[in-house]
């Protein structure tokens, strides 16, 4: 029963060996991990005032994060981010990674490496030099916007509360595309070139061979990008928060506060650690839902 | 109309000559549409960079008047300099006496390379553990330890929080670095990677007489070193770039890490904010000379995750 890998009949090893090896995690999961997640259930029970005094108050916190019109408010923000994410960035990312798959040469790597590295740059960092660049009449993307269509040299992109969501998604687009490339390059690498050919002999133009014969044989990467894509976008925080830094990363009229960024307020700033777990196991039971209709949807198209 | 939309224009109209020439077979056509579409978001990717390296050179008086540098012609002490480096490393007055910017520097490569070691370190052995051998309850543990990649982080943050202001390592290192020294991924991307070491191999070290920890650290971990390499570098660069956790752990200045102190200059410099933009030039730099000395262990061990599955 304890022998999973059918492969390499090993006898059951006796010693203290593998036991020692894998301590270290299980202490400090126990610890650092279920402990907390236990912790986690309760508090979000319980009204904190800091991490001192602890109140029974039932379903209470719940009720006030799902009444309160600011939570609602930073779930369609991140709901649009996500939504961009999947529906803008990754065809992008995708695109990208099919103009490079054919190529052979040397090239390949060069772009990959200039395309991928925006992602070395930690959320922070990018939020303040794009705080920067989004600045009227000085800012490169104002500049930049101007000479390409005469419009918006004046535009306060951080102050505009229409504008806000658009620069954020702008600036996660920078950010990862590239990103999501590499795993669609991968890929691409890996879809059977008889297959191309055949379907190439048959008469297919190119793009009912990337409909019928690519896509299909990618599938499971495109789900495995779609979810992860999802998870990291509804955890979105620090790239507004160093790119709105005015607002303290809400944006005007709270248009550009994010779930976790109401989690970090309700819980940390405000000091109410039970109402953050709260809101955590809210985002929490999102992110799974989604995650589960994906591979769900995966699973039907099989 | 400009001299940016006149090259636009030019390059669109190169396509329709190109494509007109042979509309049946358009090959060059599309190659020459491929790369000016790959070049163009080259730059487009490219262009904040050096636009950060200008503004970091830049003189306050001309930071504006410049889109990226100064025309040869003009480049002097007065446009080009140090200055914002200067201002940056000058020192600031903290509870805790003065800090220079250099100690956050120390900080966050003390933190990150901490981490990663402690990381390699358990990770390697836990992975080793689950590839290498049969023990009693290896199927649970492996179970359990692909569960708690499930739990999502945002729900922890609280808890976490809370135990450590009990266990008094609010403001330490220890308190920081301690809960994300072991990672489920880490070990599942070593257990995949030890499963290619020969049995054989290790066998025959255990004849010669080496103890199980001398077989883990002599003879598989060097097998492994690619995979290391890129575990190594990919843990490296998210506790460089990091934010939550120190923001929340950590509270005296003198022990800030670059992400969070440069959070706070944006606002303590807004009206010079050349200053934040020298600090936050001098935070990519390192991530990027190992990603460029690395770059295909790197890749490689991205998608070892992804792909194969």
């Amino acid at each position: 029963m304890s022998n999973s890998a059918p492969r390499a009949p090993r006898r059951l090893y006796k010693g203290w060996a593998p036991y020692l090896f894998f301590a270290p995690f299980l202490l400090l999961t126990a610890v650092f991990t279920i402990y907390p997640l236990i912790n986690a259930i309760i508090l979000a029970f319980q009204q904190t005032n800091g991490p001192a005094s602890r109140v029974f108050v039932g379903l209470d916190n719940f009720r006030y994060v799902l009444t309160d019109p600011t939570f609602y408010k930073a779930l369609g923000n991140t709901t649009t981010y996500a939504f961009f994410s999947v529906f803008l960035q990754l065809p992008l990312a995708l695109g990208l990674a099919l103009l490079l798959n054919t190529e052979k040469s040397r090239a390949k790597g060069f772009f990959r490496l200039i395309l991928f590295s925006p992602n070395l740059v930690g959320q922070i960092f990018v939020g303040i030099l794009f705080g920067v660049l989004f600045t009227p009449r000085y800012g490169l993307i104002n500049r930049g916007v101007q000479l390409l269509i005469g419009w918006g040299l004046n535009e306060q992109w951080l102050g505009n509360p229409a504008l806000v969501m658009p620069a954020i998604v702008i600036t996660g687009l920078w950010m990862w595309v590239g990103f999501n490339m590499i795993y669609f390059l991968a890929a691409l690498q890996s879809v059977d070139k008889t297959l191309l050919e055949a379907a190439r002999i048959d008469g297919a133009n190119p793009f009912q061979v990337f409909w019928n014969v690519t896509l299909p044989s990618i599938r499971h990467v495109v789900v495995f990008v779609v979810v992860t894509s999802i998870i990291g976008s509804y955890q979105l925080f620090e790239l507004p928060l160093a790119l709105l830094p005015v607002t303290e990363g809400k944006g005007p009229d709270n248009s550009g506060l994010t779930v976790i960024m109401y989690l970090y307020d309700q819980g940390f700033s405000a000091g109410d650690l039970g109402l953050g777990s709260a809101v955590g196991w809210i985002v929490a039971a999102i992110i799974f839902f989604l995650s589960l209709v994906q591979i769900r949807i995966a699973q039907l198209t099989d | 109309m400009n001299a940016v939309q006149w090259f636009l224009l030019l390059v669109l109209a190169v396509f329709g000559v190109l494509y007109a020439r042979s509309p049946a077979r358009p090959k060059l056509a599309f190659s020459y549409l491929r790369w000016v579409t790959l070049i163009g978001v080259s730059v487009l990717i490219l262009a904040p960079f050096l636009w950060l390296v200008a503004a970091a050179f830049k003189d306050q008086t001309v930071l504006n008047e410049y889109v990226f540098f100064p025309p040869l012609s003009e480049w002097s002490q007065q446009t080009m300099n140090l200055g914002n480096f200067r201002r940056l490393f000058a020192g600031e007055e903290a509870v805790q006496g003065t800090v220079y910017f250099w100690q956050y520097v120390l900080n966050s490569w003390f933190v990150a390379t901490a981490n990663t070691v402690l990381q390699l370190v358990f990770c390697s052995a836990a992975g080793f553990a689950l590839a290498k051998y049969d023990f009693h309850g290896k199927q649970p543990l492996t179970v359990f330890m692909l569960g708690t990649m499930m739990i999502p982080g945002v729900i922890l943050f609280a808890p976490v929080y809370e135990m450590m202001v009990k266990l008094r390592l609010v403001d330490t290192y220890q308190g920081l670095i301690l809960p994300s020294i072991v990672s489920a991924y880490g070990i599942f991307l070593f257990r995949q990677a030890m499963q290619a070491v020969p049995d054989e191999m290790l066998d025959a070290g255990r004849i010669d007489g080496c103890t199980e920890l001398s077989v883990y650290f002599a003879l598989a971990m060097p097998l492994v070193r690619p995979m290391s390499a890129a575990f190594c570098l990919l843990t490296f660069l998210g506790q460089w770039n990091s934010f939550f956790g120190p923001s929340i752990f950590l509270q005296s200045q003198n022990k800030l890490t670059l992400p969070v102190v440069l959070n706070q200059y944006i606002n303590f410099y807004r009206n010079d904010y050349g200053v934040f933009l020298a600090g936050t030039l001098i935070a990519i730099v390192p991530p990027a000379i190992l990603f460029f000395a690395l770059e295909k262990e790197f890749i490689g061990g991205l998608t070892s995750g992804a792909v194969k599955g």
